[in-house]
């Protein structure tokens, strides 16, 4: 493969690429994200190539093994473009018949279509399906259009125009200041608006300068880094080119998690191949802009996504944060001047670059602009990476977008903000998405996990679910955060083993300041938010935990008794199995009886009855 | 053990700041990391044992102990939490009686709980060997350990 020596030498590649494009060619689109391969997508892949192969249709049809398009809950998907017809829980053995009747007769297959549940009418194509409708995919929808292994896919969709453009006529501040404009604010939970950073990098005094990619995805819950990274690497290295360029920089890093293997080889992959072209490394276009990036993969501690834990990491160093009287923009990887953004916010660059600071500025409220992906997961109907504009309300991305909850339940509450967001009501349901009216209501955007609860789920046990984790994860360098939020946790459990004290609730408050106010980083910072948060508006629930030592979710296993219902029990004997402690008594197709002296409430017999014959007190 | 640790170190450029990866793939190698393996990457990275054992003890993915032949990792992230984790987890350990992080005597089975592993459709979901499994109640628990029981003892 040729260097590419000038600006203009790439703009003529480029649409070479683009004309060696054939539209007529029908492309079987594939989601070969990590969600999707978890279900089993490889062999449905390689399923379609012997097919094609075997019937002599290379010239008709190709296929694509493409990034995440984002309703997981549906894989394995398949799109066939041109025609945009969405295939949901698509098998291996449907792979002939979507070949013999979908891309060569044009017929849909109707018992892969996406079934809208209100309405029970078969959808055809992937826009109107109620999930894709009321989103903007700026970002994630390019995931379909190419194939993360292959530059050209990306060249073929104007990818690396945005650098040849202002390598070709802008001047570094002036990258800047049309960040500034578009107020591109950071995506990994701060939202710092990214300009200023950048501005303040490029002006701190220091040789050389850093600029890191954030990719240790950590928050529970979260995963659309991953999903960009997996799926379109490119437009992310063109984000740190472009950041660079503008900073000053030479060198960069992206620090990603080891746990998501199939990014780090793509993103591998596409150094490999932006190098190749002359995109990455010296003299890049045949200007006096030189860069190079190198990965790390992080060892698996939450705290290494703060800036400065993350730092002592790529210098090999174990992951303590320092306290930030300085900042990294002056003083962060070795010292030098460094400038951090994470995965989403540098996806979003090109996308400022190449469409202007106006157009992105019209998308989004006032101080919030352009999209934001969320991953919705949790008690939802749809399981999946959303991209909607800042200033949704939450409502319409729980129900309309996300089709409610399963099994008609009652909604409770939608955490957002990972570990150190909050709970928030239904009452609030209509509020915008957006970074400022997040925080007001007592959560933040984070990196954008948003759980669904339902009434099943136990806000106590939730607060102490993410004070544990928080507790494992701190790194132990600071007192309030090392010993306050362990404290924390051991009210909490006894508060859900049913010894919770009067007065519990008020030390979990000040407590909960205490900690914000003292700890060295925004780990423990946060760390009391999913507590305070829940205590804020579901002050109730643990009240009844402390005074009448009950779990009004039915979760906290000290608070509740597993029961039969005399009058649904039918006697199936289905229960009698799965029983660890052999609690259950009773002959086939008699009423069964549960021993509450051996009950251990497992939950087993609870969960395998198919007749809702045993109920939770 | 000595030549596998040094072409590793080598690939690396025997760069200090390295030190993570190295381990990493120090790890993939032999499994978990030995005293004798800690030594030798102190020794051709020419890093203090100290900073080696600070950062092979600080960080997750790392094991000083021998791993089993099985491992389990269940996910710990919220939604899988939700849908019914804690559950899972108990009745694993009371049937492998091992606890969280632990492996059986038989080096069989490593049981530990991981962090969000971005497969919520597919919640609560646990991964053995890199093999994914989703959608787990107490009743697919079973029937998998089973299937690997056999297996493991083929």
């Amino acid at each position: 493969m040729k260097k590419l020596t000038t600006p203009q030498d790439f703009f003529d590649y480029q649409s070479e690429v683009k004309k060696s494009v054939d539209p007529k060619k029908t492309q079987i689109i594939i989601c070969a994200g990590s969600g999707c391969l978890a279900y089993g997508t490889q062999k449905l892949i390689d399923g379609f190539k012997a097919e094609i192969e075997q019937q002599n249709l290379q010239d008709v049809m190709d296929v694509r093994a493409s990034g995440c398009h984002g309703f997981c809950e549906r894989g394995p998907i398949v799109l066939i473009s041109p025609g945009n017809i969405f295939y949901q829980k698509v098998g291996l053995k449907d792979a002939p018949e979507i070949i013999e009747k979908t891309v060569l007769n044009g017929e849909t297959i109707e018992r892969l279509l996406y079934k809208d549940p209100q309405t029970g009418e078969k959808i055809i194509r992937e826009h109107d399906v109620g999930f894709y409708k009321k989103q903007q995919r700026f970002i994630l929808g390019q995931n379909s259009q190419i194939n993360p292994t292959s530059i050209n896919d990306y060249l073929a969709i104007g990818g690396y125009g945005a650098l040849a453009k202002v390598l070709s006529e802008t001047k570094p501040q002036e990258v800047i200041d049309e960040i500034i404009e578009a107020n591109l604010r950071g995506r990994g939970g701060g939202g710092f608006p990214a300009g200023w950073k950048w501005d303040s990098t490029r002006k701190a005094v220091g040789d050389p300068k850093y600029v890191i990619c954030n990719a240790d995805e950590g928050d529970p819950g979260a995963y659309m880094d991953r999903s960009i990274l997996e799926g379109n690497p490119h437009t992310v290295l063109e984000g740190m080119l472009i950041g660079a360029y503008a900073i000053g920089s030479s060198e960069g890093y992206i620090y990603v998690r080891n746990e998501y293997p199939l990014a780090v080889t793509n993103i591998t992959l596409a150094i490999e191949q932006a190098r190749e072209l002359g995109l990455i490394g010296k003299n890049i276009m045949g200007t006096d802009f030189s860069f190079d990036i190198q990965i790390n993969r992080g060892g698996g501690a939450f705290v290494c996504g703060e800036s400065s834990a993350l730092f002592a990491s790529i210098e090999g160093r174990a992951g303590e944060p320092r306290a930030k009287y300085v900042h990294a923009t002056d003083r962060g990887l070795y010292d030098k001047p460094t400038c951090l953004n994470n995965v989403e916010t540098w996806a979003n660059v090109p996308l400022v670059i190449s469409k202007g600071a106006k157009w992105y500025q019209s998308i989004g409220t006032e101080n919030s602009k352009g999209t934001k992906i969320f991953a919705l997961v949790g008690k939802i109907n749809n399981t999946g990476l959303v991209e909607v504009p800042m200033g949704i309300t939450l409502r319409e991305i729980i129900f309309e977008i996300g089709g409610g909850i399963p099994k008609g339940r009652k909604f409770k509450a939608v955490q957002t903000g990972g570990p150190s967001g909050g709970c928030i009501p239904e009452e609030y349901l209509d509020s915008p998405v957006d970074f400022d009216e997040l925080t007001k209501l007592g959560s933040m955007m984070g990196s954008g996990g948003m759980i669904v609860m339902d009434e099943r789920t136990c806000m106590v046990d939730i607060a102490r679910y993410f004070l544990q984790f928080l507790e494992d994860e701190s790194c132990g360098k600071c007192t309030p955060c090392r010993e306050g939020v362990h404290q924390m946790r051991v009210i909490l459990d006894r508060i859900c083993e049913g010894n919770g004290q009067e007065g519990d609730i008020e030390t979990l408050e000040w407590m909960g300041q205490a900690i914000a106010d003292g700890s060295l980083c925004a780990l423990g910072g946060s760390a009391p938010a999913p507590v305070l948060s829940t205590i804020r508006y579901f002050r109730d629930e643990y009240e009844a935990h402390i005074k009448d030592k009950k779990c009004p979710a039915g979760v906290c296993k000290a608070l509740i008794t597993y029961k039969i219902d005399s009058e649904t029990c039918n006697g199936c004997h289905l229960c009698f199995k799965p029983c660890p402690t052999d609690a259950i008594a009773g002959e086939k197709k008699k009423l069964h009886t549960l021993d509450q002296d051996k009950c251990i409430q497992c939950g087993a017999c609870y969960e395998v009855c198919k007749f809702d014959a045993v109920i939770v007190e | 053990m000595e030549n596998t640790i040094k072409a590793i170190v080598e690939k690396y450029d025997s760069n200090k700041g390295f030190l993570v990866p190295v381990l990493q793939d120090v790890q993939k190698e032999l499994n978990y990391l030995p005293r004798e393996a800690l030594d030798l990457v102190s020794k051709f990275l020419k890093v203090s044992i100290s900073q080696v054992f600070e950062v092979a003890t600080f960080y997750k993915a790392f094991s000083l102990e021998p791993r089993g032949k099985y491992q389990m990792a269940l996910c710990q992230g919220t939604a899988c939490h939700v849908r019914g984790v804690p559950l899972i987890v108990d009745h694993i350990e009371r049937t492998l009686e091992i606890k969280d992080g632990e492996t059986t005597e038989d080096l069989m089975y490593t049981f530990e709980t991981v962090n969000c592993l971005g497969a919520c459709a597919l919640g609560p979901v646990m991964v053995v060997n890199e093999e994914y499994h989703g959608k787990m109640t107490i009743a697919k628990t079973d029937k998998l350990l089973k299937k690997l029981g056999k297996e493991g003892n083929a």
